[in-house]
């Protein structure tokens, strides 16, 4: 787990490539391979989603894990940016897409959702823990309601379609392959900037002021730039995530950033875990499965496969009435378990 | 009152100017030139109506979700879920009897024993674990509403009216001057929508009355204030707390037999009140019964007004009053900071 400070820190140990925890080559190896033997279906429907989905439950995680800040906005940030995208650049709506080159279209629609991401966040660290939730709620449905009746720059109820990622090095982005390996990328891309972020003197402020705002205060930290600026990074992770998610179905509507889906970013962090950047990974995993198969297995168990809903909802419920820390708080409780001593209970390695 | 007008003399005028205007435009009869520009009485009569019978509808869920917040800190994020399930409920009752006031016992009772098992059996469990509780009630809602939807399917329901409650009422309210025969016009009212108004504001100040009159009353509130010191002077906190979580969930059962009547129950329209409740105890301030009703009356108006005079962003409106608020108002307007 250790590896970013490895690489920094470079050449000063033996070798630096045995530091690295040995399933981090396992992982990484099947990841990098998993082309070699799985169909287009898995690597573009099963991993691309799960890791556009996981990208931006990550920005909720970051901000809930480390900020103690858990907002219901992110896909919202994800929604406006891959609007955006649709806006300045190509779609088959050429009434209202400009057409730009996508050196432009991409980091304006990026920097445009970083500072909605941004004054949202003012807006929302003047309130503190269940106010926070309602607040990025309120925020999520306006967005919404605006995005469905405006029609002039969102397009209304049937927003863009068409929207293709550009051909870069001549290469199609939405092959499977190809976008596997573009999510994959910026999917390893924001879970390292978050585990090295979690570790700078930022990440560590920010995790002195979820603990304790008013002592940190008292040190000199100024705690309010500290949680708008994690609000800022985490739609910076939400618009990468956000984009994606709109090339992936090459069309973005009011119904992508609704309600439901916000929820679902949620139900996704908790339960894959909001201790550790893998966790809302884990959880998009499940999710997608789940979301994908679940209609088969209810169907072949002869219920109707509309109960996906109920499926998700009490799996939701069940881990967070029994595990808060999500699947990697049972995966924790059973390596302390096994750690412990049958006879007097405590840690055998001293955990 | 006069104290606030001492401290506040600039916005004690403006308040003051602004009722002024809002009587002169209700009671009056329009000059030409004022129909020109913002259009006939009626449509204006109208849209204020409308918007006071449907603050009066927030008014009955967020009271009951302002409640149980104040007592006992818990988001009830599953309060819409009660809002429609009451609907349902009152809807089967009412066909069933034939009586459309028989809807509003039942849908009461059961959503309140429902809200009574959930604070046994959930929130009892995690209490002082804010998140907790509002990651729970975001599941319970999403089982909820996927049950509704098996049950009662995704159609559209509608409450029937009994005989004596359909139908339009003369109002004394001068909506303009006949041209032909010079005699004064007047507003007519949907029977339903005032007797809904004029029921939400008696429950209201039983509410109010309770609160403030009663030893029950005393207690809410002393646990509103200090939920330990209480429990520390031989009150049964728990049974307080069920007792209200209870009632809560009963208010938005009722409401949602009135939302039945005079709109219509369908999927969506859970997490439609439950949006509605949120923004009206934010307006309004958490924990605060005239709170939620000034946050009502003020969302309830702003929609209606907002869909008659710039109809595309009616929804949008509602949120950029809560904005203005939250930027100016953190703790709501008739919240304890």
């Amino acid at each position: 787990m250790a590896n970013v400070d490895t690489q920094t820190r470079g050449l000063s140990s033996p070798s630096w490539i045995e530091r690295i925890p040995a399933y981090y080559y396992f992982i990484g190896i099947i990841l990098i391979a998993m082309p070699v033997f799985a169909g287009d279906f898995v690597l573009f429907q099963i991993f691309g989603w799960t890791f556009i989905l996981g990208i931006i439950s990550l920005s909720l995680m970051f901000l809930a894990g480390y900020g103690g800040m858990v907002s219901l906005a992110q896909m919202t940030f994800a929604g406006l940016a891959g609007y955006l995208v649709a806006i300045f650049g190509n779609s088959a709506i050429d009434t209202i897409s400009q057409g730009w080159p996508w050196y432009v279209a991409i980091p304006l629609a990026i920097l445009i959702a970083v500072l909605f991401g941004t004054i949202v966040g003012w807006l929302a660290v003047r309130t503190e823990g269940i106010y926070t939730i309602m607040i990025t709620l309120a925020v999520a449905s306006a967005f919404f309601y605006f995005t469905r009746q405006n029609y002039v720059v969102f397009n209304g109820f049937s927003g863009f379609n068409g929207v293709l990622p550009p051909e870069l090095f001549g290469i199609d982005w939405r092959h499977p392959v190809a976008f596997y390996y573009l999510t994959l990328f910026w999917a390893l891309a924001a879970y390292f900037s978050v585990v090295y972020l979690s570790r700078a003197p930022f990440g560590l402020a920010l995790q002195g002021v979820r603990d304790n705002a008013r002592r940190m205060a008292a040190l000199g930290y100024n705690v309010t730039a500290h949680r708008v600026a994690a609000y800022s990074f985490a739609a910076l992770l939400a618009a990468i995530g956000g984009i994606l998610l709109t090339w992936q179905s090459a069309q973005i509507s009011p119904g992508t950033a609704g309600i439901g889906p916000a929820i679902d970013i949620l139900v996704i962090a908790v339960i894959g875990g909001l201790r550790h950047p893998i966790g809302p990974f884990i959880g998009a995993f499940i999710y997608v499965l789940l979301k994908t198969f679940a209609i088969d297995v209810l169907i072949s168990l002869g219920l109707s496969g509309e109960r996906f809903q109920l499926l998700i909802g009490l799996g939701f419920l069940v881990i967070v009435f029994w595990s808060p820390d999500g699947i990697l708080g049972l995966w924790q409780r059973l390596q302390d378990s096994r750690g412990r001593d049958p006879l007097t209970g405590r840690g055998r390695r001293g955990v | 009152m006069g104290n606030f007008a001492q401290r506040h003399p600039f916005w004690a005028t403006v308040i003051a100017a602004a009722v002024a205007i809002a009587l002169w435009l209700i009671f009056a009869v329009w000059p030409g030139w004022l129909v020109d520009l913002i259009g006939s009485k009626k449509l204006f009569l109208n849209a204020l109506f409308n918007g006071i019978t449907l603050g009066a509808l927030y008014f009955l869920v967020a009271s009951g979700f302002t409640l149980i917040f104040g007592l006992m800190r818990n988001v009830n994020l599953a309060h819409g879920s009660l809002y429609l399930f009451g609907g349902y409920i009152g809807y089967e009752f009412a066909n069933w009897t034939g009586y459309w006031l028989l809807a509003f016992p039942a849908a009461f009772i059961i959503v309140a024993l429902l809200g009574v098992l959930m604070q046994l059996f959930v929130f009892q469990r995690m209490e002082g674990q804010e998140l907790r509780q509002t990651l729970v009630t975001i599941g319970i809602s999403i089982v909820f509403a996927d049950l509704l939807l098996w049950i009662w399917g995704g159609d559209f329901y509608n409450i029937g009216l009994p005989s004596w409650l359909s139908g339009p009422m003369d109002t004394f309210l001068i909506t303009g001057v006949s041209r032909r025969t010079g005699e004064f016009l007047f507003l007519k009212y949907p029977m339903v929508r005032i007797v809904i108004f004029a029921a939400s504001v008696v429950v209201g100040i039983a509410m109010w009355l309770l609160l403030n009159r009663t030893r029950i009353g005393m207690i809410i509130r002393a646990g509103v204030d200090d939920r330990d010191m209480l429990a520390a002077t031989g009150v049964r906190i728990q049974l307080v707390f069920a007792g209200v979580f209870a009632f809560g969930a009963g208010l938005a059962g009722v409401a949602g037999v009135v939302g039945g009547s005079f709109q219509s129950l369908a999927p969506g329209e859970d997490i439609r009140f439950l949006l509605a409740s949120l923004v009206v105890v934010i307006v309004g301030g958490m924990g605060s019964i005239p709170g939620a009703a000034l946050g009502a009356l003020i969302i309830g108006t702003a929609e209606q007004f907002g869909s008659v005079y710039f109809p595309t962003y009616a929804v949008v409106l509602t949120f950029i009053i809560m904005v203005a608020v939250l930027a100016f108002r953190p703790q709501g307007l008739l919240g304890r900071a």
